[in-house]
């Protein structure tokens, strides 16, 4: 039963061949691979900009940047991570799995997915290329105002406020998509607490983006009209309140963490009981958790501006709400460690960067609980120590949890496995260095350091700590490279993988490796949690785990699949997309920039129409 | 933003296939929770006039509103949404004449509503209201000048549909339908009636 579709001279396994099928794409799987692609491709430049970061503070009075540079670089790092790198990688692994996990042939409106997918990408160039066209931003990825609304003559706060807002529309166009595709798309007997918890996570992220994009988008307005048009919403001057933007900001910036950490939590959660060969334990409870943590992440912003003088009632009850959000996520790790409890648990790559996910993420989620308390909260405040607690949250949590999900689903994607050897090696010399700069941290924060300073001056104690965190940052930067070998290697000598390398329990592990254009030959039928495992697994008297005796057929690629209708590659997504990056980068040029905003808004409207107007299926197969 | 309004099929199941999916019902869910979106947009924005009332620099404040001719206006733009109902009902029928005749007029009521905003801000800019004048005036215009374009994108798609139905391509499951547009058009109505409560009648 190993017979393969031969793949005519312009197919591969996986769909037409080409540069151009590329960029008409419009299958979820070949999107997410690109967001992957992408989001790698950002990580080494967000990298690089730590990097030199780190060289600058490396010793007393650094000399390597200027305080314009260190500027530039701190911001564009953080906007580089947060929009550039975790987002788009957490798009890559929704719309690869997705769709799948909920056994759908693809999203709701493939043609949407592929537009924000390319918005996503030329947004992220445009702002990247910032650095050419007079400087990046410079004032912070919070960009508070009055630093934002200054120096007018500078384009480089437009290159955020634009670059943000066109990002935004493309997240807002995606979690419309996602979120019509778990409600409508599922498969027969797939309800909605049948799905696996990396669904559940991924639509409880598009909620939170649907709901808080828009409050920055209008904040992103407000500071472009200010810098651009002559509007005062933020000229204290006028007697405009600038705190209107710290709350504008923060009710997009606090869901905004968790858009970034729950994809990840969803990741560990289906990769430990994989890994323990236990179901996840108290599935309802992680759920309802995530859930929870949703909710709650909409009523907790003004944690982040206890030192802006709200006043004693609202920091009290910011400060409640920030200890009562610590409650579902401590379920959840409790739920974690409950599911390798007694589990016959296996140590590959994926289940060591999981666990190494879950005590990174309670360190940071722990120096997070102390930000809850009002008065200790204003002592750390714009100190090292708040660098340190958000990348123990977003780097030893969510970029642990993401590369698990690479190790993970490499084989999904690639058809051959991640090299296990390099993978250990990985993770040991990421964990050390991740360690090494960024636990410092903490003691230069209490000690005094502040952030977002070009540098310090000798004899203040931040000598030792600040030369040790940057060593850690080059310990990171080796794992990184050991990281990319061991990717370019497993591509091409990786061992095979075959459908279900790791016994999995969700559904994509039913489908050949990598998975075919249409996704499942026949459309499963889902009877339980878990459904691809009970295929294969059975519980004798005492509850102990046996093989069935009727094993599911593995699943091949099918000669012909010309009966399973699929939408047909579009070029207007992408030229959609394109059209939106020119009005961008003629806003950035007032007013002379509207003639060539103008051209991209014609731009835009004939892809629109030429979209509305398609076909969406071929007629002929 | 507006891209997002743009439906699209999703044609992955069929005869041959389980997986059929109601194409008109994903559409509508869509729909759905856009306009779910669009609301916190324009809760942002009415917080921020909210914020910003009564902060007129020294200049002009809301004592420049004409409430009998904004109140007019209202009424022209709630009455295009029972001619949107009633075309709605006339598509429903598949009375495509009826359908392009209620179309056409709530395109009319929805572009004088347009019209009225315009003679409105033109009156303002000569009392000394503009946007730069005050908090006051750049929350003002945002809000009501964000409003207006949705109002515009929707006189555009209502004028799509006219055209769309002369040429006999308007179906019930073509992207561009009566259902989606209609609920647009029914939530940016709902919307100025919470700005004409909030900007013209609050007056503390």
């Amino acid at each position: 039963m190993t017979v393969e579709a031969a793949p005519g001279p312009a197919m591969t396994r996986t769909g037409p061949k080409g540069v151009w099928a590329w960029v008409t794409t419009v299958d979820h799987k070949r999107i997410g691979l690109m967001y992957a692609v992408s989001a790698l491709f950002f990580f080494l430049t967000g990298g690089l900009e730590a990097l030199l970061i780190r060289l600058q503070l490396a010793q007393a009075n650094g000399t390597i940047l200027s305080a314009d540079a260190y500027n530039q670089l701190f911001t564009m790092h953080g906007l580089t991570m947060v929009f550039l790198v975790v987002m788009p990688i957490a798009a890559g692994f929704t719309n690869y799995f997705l769709p799948i996990m909920i056994g759908a042939r693809d999203v709701a409106f493939p043609r949407l997915n592929a537009f924000s997918f390319w918005l996503f990408l030329f947004s992220g160039i445009f702002l990247a290329s910032s650095f050419f066209l007079g400087g990046a931003p410079d004032g912070a990825w919070t960009g508070y105002s009055p630093l934002a609304t200054q120096v007018k003559e500078y384009i480089r706060m437009d290159f955020f406020a634009l670059g943000a807002q066109m990002l935004g529309i493309a997240s807002l166009a995606a979690a419309v998509n996602f979120i019509t595709t778990v409600f409508t798309m599922r498969a027969p007997g797939m309800s909605l607490l049948r799905m696996p918890v990396f669904v559940w996570m991924a639509l409880v992220v598009q909620f939170l983006l649907l709901f808080s994009l828009p409050l920055i988008g209008i904040g992103l307005f407000q500071l472009y009209f200010d810098r651009n048009l002559g509007t005062v919403f933020y000229a204290a001057a006028a007697g405009a309140d600038p705190l209107l933007w710290q709350h504008l900001f923060w009710l997009f910036g606090h869901p905004e963490v968790y858009v970034l950490i729950l994809p990840a939590m969803g990741i560990v959660s289906d990769i430990l009981p994989t890994f323990s060969r236990k179901p996840l334990f108290g599935y309802s409870f992680v759920v309802f958790a995530g859930i929870a943590i949703g909710f709650m992440g909409f009523g907790v912003w003004s944690h982040h501006m206890f030192t802006a003088g709200m006043g004693p009632l609202a920091e009290v009850g910011f400060g409640l709400a920030t200890m009562l959000i610590a409650i579902p996520t401590g379920i959840k790790v409790f739920n974690w460690i409950g599911t390798m409890w007694g589990g016959d648990v296996r140590f590959d790559t994926p289940m060591l960067f999981s666990v190494g996910f879950i005590a990174m993420f309670v360190i940071g989620g722990l120096s997070g609980v102390t930000h809850a308390m009002v008065p200790s909260d204003t002592q750390q405040h714009d100190s090292y120590y708040v660098v340190a607690h958000f990348h123990y949250v977003l780097f030893g949590g969510a970029i642990f949890g993401y590369v698990a999900g690479v190790y993970y689903w490499f084989g999904k994607w690639t058809g051959r496995m991640m090299n296990e050897k390099i993978g250990k090696w990985h993770f040991w010399i990421m964990l050390l260095g991740f360690n090494l700069t960024f636990a410092p941290m903490h003691f230069l924060g209490l000690n005094g350091m502040p952030r977002r300073t070009y540098r310090y001056g000798e004899g203040l104690g931040f000598d030792t700590w600040n030369l040790v965190s940057t060593i850690g940052a080059f310990v990171i930067a080796i794992a990184v490279l050991v990281f990319i070998y061991n990717l370019v290697w497993s591509y091409f000598k990786g061992d095979v993988a075959g459908n279900d390398p790791w016994d999995g329990r969700t559904l994509e592990w039913s489908t050949p490796s990598p998975t075919p254009l249409y996704n499942f030959d026949v459309v499963p039928e889902v009877h339980g949690l878990d459904d691809w495992w009970h295929r294969k697994y059975d519980e004798d008297d005492e509850g102990r785990l046996v093989l069935r005796e009727d094993q599911p057929e593995p699943a091949v690629l099918l000669e012909d699949a010309s009966h399973i209708h699929l939408p047909s590659d579009s070029f207007y997504p992408v030229l959609t997309a394109f059209g939106i990056v020119i009005i961008g980068y003629g806003l950035l040029y007032v007013p002379v920039g509207f003639w060539f905003a103008g051209l991209g808004a014609l731009v835009t409207l004939w892809g629109f129409f030429g979209w509305s107007l398609e076909p969406v299926a071929k007629e002929t197969h | 933003m507006s891209t997002t309004t743009t439906e699209e099929a999703q044609t992955t199941g069929d005869g041959h296939d389980e997986g059929v999916h109601d194409i008109v019902h994903i559409r509508k869910t869509a729909m759905w929770v856009f306009l779910g979106s669009e609301a916190m947009f324009f809760a942002a924005m009415i917080s921020s006039f909210l914020l910003y009332r009564t902060t007129t620099n020294g200049g002009p404040g809301s004592e420049l509103f004409e409430i009998p001719f904004t109140s007019a206006s209202s009424f022209v733009l709630l009455m295009s949404s029972l001619t949107m109902v009633l075309a709605h009902h006339s598509f429903g029928r598949q009375d495509m004449r009826q359908t392009r005749i209620w179309l056409v007029a709530t395109a009319l009521l929805g572009a004088t509503f347009l019209a009225g905003q315009i003679f409105e801000f033109t009156v303002f800019f000569e009392e000394g209201l503009k946007p730069g004048t005050s908090p006051f005036g750049s929350a003002f215009y945002m809000l009501t000048g964000f409003h207006g374009i949705h109002v515009f994108v929707g006189v555009l798609l209502l004028t799509a549909m006219v055209i769309l139905s002369s040429t006999g391509r308007l179906k019930p499951d073509s992207g561009l339908n009566v259902e989606l547009v209609g609920l647009y058009w029914h939530f940016v109505d709902i919307v100025w009636i919470v700005i004409f409560t909030v900007v013209y009648l609050l007056q503390v």
